[in-house]
């Protein structure tokens, strides 16, 4: 099996899928003629022709309301925010068009549209090339959410995403562009290239949306991450030698119930890890859900480690980055409890 | 304080109690503007944008070079638009009503607009798609859709072809070619650049209309679709309905110093035209003129609809409190239907006793509609949609979590 990395993954993904299905279009700020500023679409343009993947203006609320109108009338479009810290110009066509075009139009309208949006932190970009927005999608009824982890994962949903009837927001961890993030930042990078999880099918295969995967089993504490959270919770969790069971949750909405029930009811302890800010975040949720179907096996409360409430800084990085020394020592104090 | 540091803010000409007075606003006589090419420029446009389509003059008569547009349009289809003008102004009262009476909870009337959509409409042909406001209710009736579903959406009841999931008046109707109404203005301003967008892509011969209203052309979507109209050059008619009023805001605070809104297209490289919009022949001379260009592929085009909002912004509003009670009477450009029907009679193409005839006749028929629409169900005798409904068509599938939440409710 080739290794691919994500950004090959990703733009493995869009090339299946421009050539299977004519419906297919793909465009956002500098994916055409370029590539895009992450490589993601590059050689697409020259493959597939102007009329399937195109620049266009830097509005983003252009390019969701032009992609609500396209796929309103059966097309696929698959458009590019340059930053997930960008979206808030188009988050009234993504929350109030987007999101709602198939209900309140009782289904005589609706909305096959993929927004995909590099993510998160841990690359030194400061307030707005690092948020990590999940929480203001997965309010919003009628979007499904999603954030991959590894190329092969990137691959499979980007193009079920694409394949999905209604609108889905596809969030791309950055710092998992190149290679896998255990959270040490002293040491050189990783590549894909060498990484088990770097090894792509090529062609067609989809993976499907609302299921998390269990990246290691484990008996003792569940950990429910995503994203770059996920290798932060693998290096923090051997770290601190506990047997912890890893969820990647990869589609937020809809939520994979049954996976992180079964979990934490096997270990009764349960962690929630996000990049994002803590207050209202994704972790919120979590937590919620499991406390209500899991109250009688919970040995312990559920912890969350996160982003700080504040907005993403550049020179206290590491400061704010959910480390692995904060992930193990919430490892611990739960292990405790 | 020196002038340089005052804000200006602008004012209507008229507040509550003061005399109407319209003197700012230049209407020139009808007939005084050619025929530009269809493939005018955006540079060529400017006496186009600032000037005043009109072809009916005072007296009743269509003057001027438009009226070679209108060559091929018959007296029966004049008399038909009269009719669509008519069946429009009496749903609307007798739906205004129905508010009055508690039937329904809202309503927003389109009086005094007619002629835009209704004319404008009958010039699309299948498969083409306006992204209207919800005040342009007058291309769903030009459409022919039925009165039934029209209504059964203002009642949100059984009839209602959306199932009650949205405010009255934010209809939805693909098949007549209206795209699904949002609260949201503006916004539908650049999705209609892409649904045109993917009819060029799917070689298809359907365009789409964009439509507006003066106070929203404040709204981030409108630039978003002009630049997006210029940029790609899809099939596109971009339509700025100025009713001179956005709820109790002067159309001067949306236009600032600027001069029309025909005129803001230029800047963007669109060709544009301002028409008298109480002039039903004018708006389907300038309507087959835009319509022949986007379907040449010539690319997109802007009109000014110069109108005036007649009735109150909703039923949740009260113009007297902001506007002279009497504003619309001294509206330089009358009366949509007056006009038309004025026309007709002068050509000996109607008279009053017709006339007379023919409102009795759309009344009798938009009571008895009313009167079946309003036995499935009304505000006030309510005929409840099952509440399980709720859960559908939120996605094409129901997650999980939608079950359990339609189970937990009891369904």
């Amino acid at each position: 099996m080739p290794a691919m990395s994500m950004i090959e993954a990703l733009r493995d993904a869009m090339d299946v899928m421009l050539a299977r299905d004519p419906a297919v279009i793909i465009f956002g700020e500098d994916v055409g003629y370029f590539g895009g500023v992450f490589r993601c679409t590059s050689g697409l343009q020259a493959k597939f022709g102007e009329e399937r993947v195109f620049d266009t203006p830097i509005n983003e609320s252009a390019i969701v309301g032009l992609a609500v109108g396209m796929a309103a009338q059966g097309m696929k479009p698959c458009v590019e925010i340059q930053f997930a810290d960008y979206m808030y110009p188009a988050y009234d066509q993504i929350t109030q068009e987007a999101a709602r075009l198939r209900y309140r139009s009782n289904e005589q309208f609706t909305c096959p549209l993929v927004v995909r949006m590099p993510t998160g932190g841990g690359i030194f970009g400061g307030q707005t090339h690092s948020q990590s927005p999940e929480a203001l999608f997965t309010h919003v009824a009628g979007l499904k959410v999603v954030v991959p982890s590894t190329p092969r994962d990137a691959k499979g949903l980007l193009i079920a995403a694409i394949e999905d009837p209604d609108p889905v927001i596809f969030l791309e961890p950055k710092r998992l562009y190149n290679g896998p993030f255990y959270g040490n930042h002293s040491g050189s990078s990783l590549s894909w290239s060498s990484h088990p999880d770097g090894e792509v099918s090529p062609g067609y295969f989809r993976i499907e949306l609302g299921k998390a995967s269990i990246r290691r089993p484990g008996t003792q504490l569940t950990i429910l991450a995503y994203g770059t959270m996920v290798y932060v919770a693998e290096a923090a969790a051997k770290a601190s030698g506990v047997d912890a069971e890893i969820v990647d949750l990869r589609t937020l909405l809809p939520l994979d119930h049954e996976t992180i029930e079964a979990s934490v009811k096997k270990t009764g302890r349960c962690l929630v890890l996000h990049e994002a800010t803590r207050t209202s975040g994704f972790g919120a949720e979590l937590i919620a859900e499991v406390q209500e179907a899991c109250f009688w096996h919970l040995k312990a409360p559920i912890l969350r480690v996160t982003g700080w409430d504040a907005p993403y800084p550049l020179a206290q990085e590491w400061d704010y980055f959910p480390s692995v020394e904060r992930v193990a020592r919430a490892i611990k104090k739960t292990m405790e409890a | 304080m020196t002038l340089a540091k005052r804000l200006n803010h602008p004012h209507p000409p008229a507040r509550p109690s003061e005399t109407p007075d319209f003197s700012r606003i230049r209407i020139p006589p009808a007939g005084t503007l050619d025929v530009p090419p269809v493939d005018l420029t955006a540079e060529n446009s400017r006496p186009y944008a600032e000037g005043m389509v009109r072809i009916l003059d005072a007296d009743g008569r269509a003057v001027g070079p438009w009226v070679a547009l209108l060559e091929d349009l018959s007296a029966d289809e004049l008399r038909r638009g009269l009719r669509d003008m008519l069946r429009m102004r009496a749903i609307d009262k007798r739906l205004l009503n129905a508010q009055r009476q508690g039937k329904t909870s809202f309503y927003l009337q389109c009086a005094g607009e007619e002629a835009i959509g209704c004319a404008f409409q009958r010039q699309l042909r299948p498969g083409d798609m306006n992204f209207p406001t919800y005040r342009q209710q007058s291309l769903l009736v030009a459409a022919e859709y039925p009165i039934e579903s029209l209504m059964g959406q203002i009642y949100g009841n059984r009839l209602d072809p959306i199932g009650g999931r949205q405010l009255p008046t934010m209809h939805s109707a693909r098949d007549y070619g209206y795209f699904s109404i949002s609260g949201n203005l503006g916004t539908q301003f650049v999705q209609a650049v892409g649904w045109a967008m993917a009819c060029a892509l799917q070689n298809s011969d359907s365009i789409a209309a964009g439509w507006i209203g003066d106070g929203a052309t404040a709204s981030n979507d409108f630039h978003s679709g002009l630049l997006c109209a210029s940029v790609y050059q899809p099939p596109i008619v971009l339509n700025v309905v100025n009713n001179q009023w956005a709820i109790s805001t002067y159309t001067g605070v949306a236009s600032g110093a600027g001069r029309t809104y025909a005129s803001r297209a230029l800047g963007y490289g669109v060709p544009a035209l301002r028409v008298d919009g109480n002039d039903y022949l004018a708006v389907v001379a300038a309507s087959r003129w835009a319509l022949q260009r986007v379907r040449s592929g010539l690319g997109p085009v802007l009109i000014e609809w110069f109108t005036y909002r007649v009735g109150a912004h909703s039923t949740s509003d009260d113009p007297s409190a902001y506007r002279p009670k009497d504003e619309a009477l001294a509206w330089p450009l009358g009366d949509p239907i007056e006009r038309l029907k004025e026309h007709l009679i002068v050509e000996g193409q109607w008279s009053e006793e017709r006339h007379i005839q023919a409102e009795a006749e759309i009344v009798d028929e938009v009571m008895q509609a009313q009167k079946l629409v309003e036995s499935h169900g009304t505000f006030v005798n309510p005929q409840p949609l099952s509440p399980a409904e709720i859960f559908r068509g939120v996605y094409a599938e129901m997650p999980e979590h939608l079950r359990r939440q339609r189970q937990e409710m009891g369904y």
